[in-house]
């Protein structure tokens, strides 16, 4: 019964293009910010905060990315992986050069650095598309990592060809490195998904989403009515590397700590990122939440629940936590292509129409 | 009601202005390897009327349009657009001179609503950058309304405001034409090019997209070239027609000439061999 547009009037086209058109989804998605600002940073303890909310935090980042690249734009990538690990140490590298300078805009910038990699990695997309232009991002996954590794510029010529973060620290609190409380772990993720998630929402709102959606749709027809392929497809994938960049950064700098980067950040993480999007929804924001929400909370619970509660054996519970989680992957590819987004997008309008069927 | 009170002339299709030459195709023709597709052809295109290109299958119509919308480059020949000769040019770059059109076989947009669809067709209209898109508040959201007014506005005159937030992919096949006519209006185009804009309705549907056109015509001023296979429709609507068969003109006037004209009768009709 709250479930309705009925009554809520729209006067004016922005109230009719806002996000929420339904009164309770507003009132759904403030509490939500209120209770993950407000609540989660005094209850949250270490185990949570590693294992559950800042991985989930920092996928979400790089599956919003993903999202605006494959989801949005239709440009398929298996360079995630590749494009965090130069977040990843571009953050590094930022760092220990400039010890003086804020964390956060170390982060920021380097987003802005993978942001031209992926610019350039792109370039192949005007010339292929579908699977080809996915071998040619597999190709810039395996060329940064054995980048990353051959060079040691990149790691500061450290022994173990590792890279280690530095603490720092912001208004006093320790964000990264060894002592930072599990609050401020949350907090300082949280933020930067809260409006980076938001500014997608924007992009893909105004034109820029439609000039994206359009090249995914049908790339000649966007072309004969006025849409540039090639500033179109090299916008997204500068705006995707970004937000990937960023959630790399933040992987190695707050989650991580200490990242060698063939293990960190190898073609797995690409294609967890990828089935992120799919099993979400692709070009959907509210999928790329789901589906990091998905992969990272499932072999929680399912570690919880097979190690915890029935008293199996580790390895076993690990494997077996594989082929649920791989059979649940091609169950959704079968029966709900357009992932969790549609799901909960169906159950929306069955809720409008409630108690009625039709 | 006395004798004096003036009465406002009702404009018809015969007071319309057909103003000077807009473009000019000046002896184009286009090779596809060994195939000619087009063979020295020349018409124009006058401000303000409805030109059409009619032939039978294969004839080179879709290729004509092609050309003038800057997807095929011919190897020979030169298009003028307003007076001036023009340049090679990407089709993105021809749609942003005010050339707009629609496609034989739909090429709308699936994945999003009819509003975001027409509203792509102002694309080339909007000119905010990506930061001040990525804030939303202020001048993206202003643009965004402004151009939702003009894009409701088409909607208003097509009639489709029921289906406005209804993916496209759902629609029927007429409504889909409809919205790409809509597309393409929303960019103010200068001139609109439609390719069979009536193929696969019945006749109910028909109707209402010749109504459409003309009144596009009348009330917008829009010149309009258009490639249709349905006689009674073409020899309604056009003020001038060109014909084409095997890549070649054989015909060019006002739809009484085009009747007349043995060759075009030929064409259609076909010849005895004797």
């Amino acid at each position: 019964m709250l479930y309705r547009e009925a009554g809520d009037f729209k006067t004016s086209y922005a109230s009719d293009s806002q996000t929420f058109p339904i009164r309770f989804d507003r009132w759904r998605y403030w509490a939500v910010v209120a209770v993950a600002f407000g609540v989660i940073p005094f209850v949250i303890d270490d185990y949570w905060a590693n294992a559950v909310a800042v991985p989930f935090l920092i996928y979400a980042i790089a599956a919003i990315g993903l999202n605006i690249l494959t989801g949005y734009c239709g440009q398929v990538s298996l360079g995630t992986g590749g494009f965090m690990a130069v977040g990843a140490y571009a953050c590094y590298k930022l760092m220990t050069a400039f010890p003086e300078v804020s964390v956060l805009i170390h982060v920021l910038l380097a987003g802005g650095v993978t942001a031209l990699v992926g610019v350039l990695f792109g370039l192949p997309s005007l010339r292929i598309k579908g699977f080809y232009l996915a071998v040619a991002t597999l190709a810039a996954q395996f060329f940064l990592v054995w980048l990353f590794n051959k060079v040691p510029w990149f790691y500061n010529y450290s022994a173990s060809g590792q890279i280690t973060v530095p603490e720092r620290t912001i208004l006093g609190v320790a964000v990264t490195g060894a002592n930072t409380p599990a609050w401020a772990k949350y907090l300082f993720c949280l933020v930067l998904l809260f409006v980076l998630a938001w500014v997608a929402r924007n992009l893909t709102r105004g034109s820029v989403g439609r000039k994206w959606m359009a090249i995914r749709d049908m790339d000649i027809a966007a072309e004969i009515i006025g849409v540039n392929p090639l500033t179109t497809k090299l916008s997204a994938f500068a705006v995707s590397s970004f937000y990937i960049g960023i959630a790399g950064a933040l992987f190695f700098a707050v989650y991580l700590g200490a990242v060698e980067v063939g293990e960190a950040f190898g073609i797995q993480k690409s294609f967890v990122v990828l089935f992120m999007i799919i099993i979400g929804g692709l070009g959907s924001i509210f999928g790329s939440f789901a589906g990091a929400a998905f992969l990272v909370l499932l072999p929680v619970l399912l570690k919880n629940v097979l190690v915890g509660q029935l008293g199996w054996a580790t390895d076993l519970a690990a494997h077996v936590e594989l082929m649920i989680v791989g059979g649940l992957i091609v169950a959704f590819l079968i029966y709900e292509p357009h992932g969790i987004a549609q799901l909960w997008k169906l159950a929306k309008e069955k809720l409008r129409l409630w108690p009625f069927p039709h | 009601m006395n004798a004096e009170t003036p009465v406002e002339a009702i404009p018809t299709a015969d007071d319309r202005k057909i103003g000077p030459v807009l473009m000019e195709m000046k002896h184009i023709t286009l090779r596809f390897g060994g195939v000619k597709a087009i063979t020295d052809i020349s018409f124009d295109i006058r401000e303000g009327e409805i030109r059409s290109i009619i032939g039978p299958n294969g004839a080179g119509k879709s290729s004509m349009l092609n050309v003038i919308s800057g997807f095929y480059v011919p190897q020979e020949g030169e298009v003028w657009f307003r007076g001036a000769r023009r340049p090679q040019m990407k089709p993105y770059q021809v749609a942003r001179q005010g050339i707009a059109r629609t496609f034989q076989n739909i090429a709308l947009f699936d994945g999003m609503s009819v509003l975001d669809n027409i509203m792509t067709g102002r694309l080339t209209l909007m000119k905010t950058g990506l930061a001040a898109q990525s804030l939303w508040w202020g001048k993206a959201q202003r643009e965004e309304t402004e151009h939702r007014e003009k894009v409701e506005k088409i909607i208003d005159f097509l009639e489709i405001q029921a289906i406005r937030k209804t993916p496209v992919g759902r629609l029927p096949y007429g409504l889909k034409k409809r919205v790409e006519l809509a597309r393409a209006l929303a960019a103010e185009p200068m001139l609109l090019l439609l390719d069979e804009p009536m193929a696969g309705m019945n006749v109910e549907e028909k109707e209402d997209m010749c109504r459409f056109i003309l009144d596009v015509n009348d009330e917008f001023g829009t010149t309009i070239c258009l490639i249709e296979h349905d006689m009674g429709v073409v020899m309604d609507l056009s003020d001038r027609v060109v014909v084409m068969d095997y890549g070649k003109k054989i015909g060019d006037g006002t739809p009484d000439e085009v009747r007349g004209n043995q060759a075009v009768i030929d064409a259609y009709l076909g010849v005895a061999h004797d």
